[in-house]
């Protein structure tokens, strides 16, 4: 293990959040009702909070002067290590509740694992983490379970929500090459082991919902290797326009 | 999915423990539940509470504005139902 892998899995971490939160900011004004349209903004902040504490710690690990906001606003796609779910367009309420869903679910298992690493500033920002973690979780099981077990439309979106995002799950659980070594070091938690506990956590509030568990065929990969969808420079272009058109640019 | 399709619920938050719960508000929800949670995204968000009730606003009675000369103006002329009506004997102390 050296800082170069430590660097960019704490990147890797922080993008998720960032790619995650940009994401679900952009329901603002436009969710299905205004109350949860103030409950995905809160979700977003969480996830704008965890990705500075992230973001900041990349930037003393490579100690070369650059700032949590470089990280965010200066990198290209290719540098971006976020899962390929995290990107995902919103689609309706229901694909954005799959995904939300499936990347909470991980995100509480995975937390509950990290607290326990050797590594104190990662505990540390799991720890924080976990608390809104379980409440992300909360959110996004109980509306999977009410437009599941709802009226027939919202049962289908449903379906046709998690349907559309299952093949962009098994990345999570794939190590790339900085995984395996920050796994084999004791830092992170085994991917490989949470995955039935991410299955049968996720199966269980399926099964609530009256939905069924989607085909697990044609997986995608990438997205931790900077390979992105297109979707990503379409985040980028809006997130980093300001600084990229106006360096330095403060307000 | 319609905003006007849901009932009104109130919110009552208690800041602190030991405080009564305060009205903060009302919001739309399906069912109890969705409003609790969507009372902790709209009102709690600046960690104002440890304690949320919501009630559907169905449920609340109320009185009505035209019986308020009826019900509270009867009581501003009875002096003697305030403490500061009546002097106290040099004799009480700490009152």
């Amino acid at each position: 293990m050296n800082h170069q892998h430590l660097f960019e899995y704490v990147l890797q971490l922080a993008d998720n959040a960032n790619v995650l939160s940009h994401r679900l900011g952009q329901w603002c004004g436009h969710g299905p009702v205004i109350e949860q349209d103030i409950a995905m903004t809160n979700l977003a902040l969480d996830l704008i909070g965890q990705a500075r504490n992230l973001y900041q710690y990349a930037a003393t690990i490579e100690g070369k002067g650059r700032t949590e906001d470089d990280m965010a606003y200066l990198r290209d796609g290719w540098d971006f290590y976020n899962l390929l779910l995290t990107e995902l367009p919103n689609g309706d309420f229901g694909k954005t509740v799959a995904r939300q869903f499936l990347y909470d679910t991980y995100a509480l298992l995975f937390y509950s694992e990290l607290k326990n690493s050797p590594n104190e500033m990662l505990a540390a920002i799991a720890e924080k983490s976990l608390k809104e973690t379980a409440y992300h979780y909360r959110w996004s099981s109980e509306w999977v379970i009410r437009l599941g077990d709802g009226t027939e439309e919202s049962h289908r979106k449903m379906q046709e929500g998690l349907n559309e995002v299952w093949r962009y799950t098994d990345e999570i659980f794939q190590p790339v090459e900085r995984e395996k070594i920050l796994i084999a070091a004791g830092v992170l938690p085994d991917l490989a082991a949470l995955k039935p506990q991410w299955e049968e956590k996720v199966r269980a509030v399926i099964e609530e919902a009256t939905l069924s568990l989607p085909e697990a065929a044609g997986m995608q990969y990438g997205g931790k290797t900077g390979r992105h969808t297109e979707a990503l420079g379409y985040i980028l272009a809006e997130m980093q326009y300001m600084q990229r058109a106006y360096p330095g640019l403060e307000w | 999915m319609n905003a006007k399709d849901w009932p009104l619920w109130e919110v009552f938050i208690r800041s602190k423990q030991g405080l009564d719960h305060k009205h903060a508000g009302s919001l739309h929800a399906a069912d109890a539940q969705m409003a609790i949670e969507s009372a902790r995204d709209v009102y709690t968000r600046r960690m104002e509470g440890v304690s949320i009730w919501v009630v559907e606003s169905a449920h609340i009675h109320a009185s009505s504005p035209d019986d308020a000369g009826a019900l509270f103006e009867p009581a501003n002329d009875k002096v003697y139902r305030h403490p500061t009506f009546y002097d106290l004997p040099e004799e009480v102390k700490h009152m």
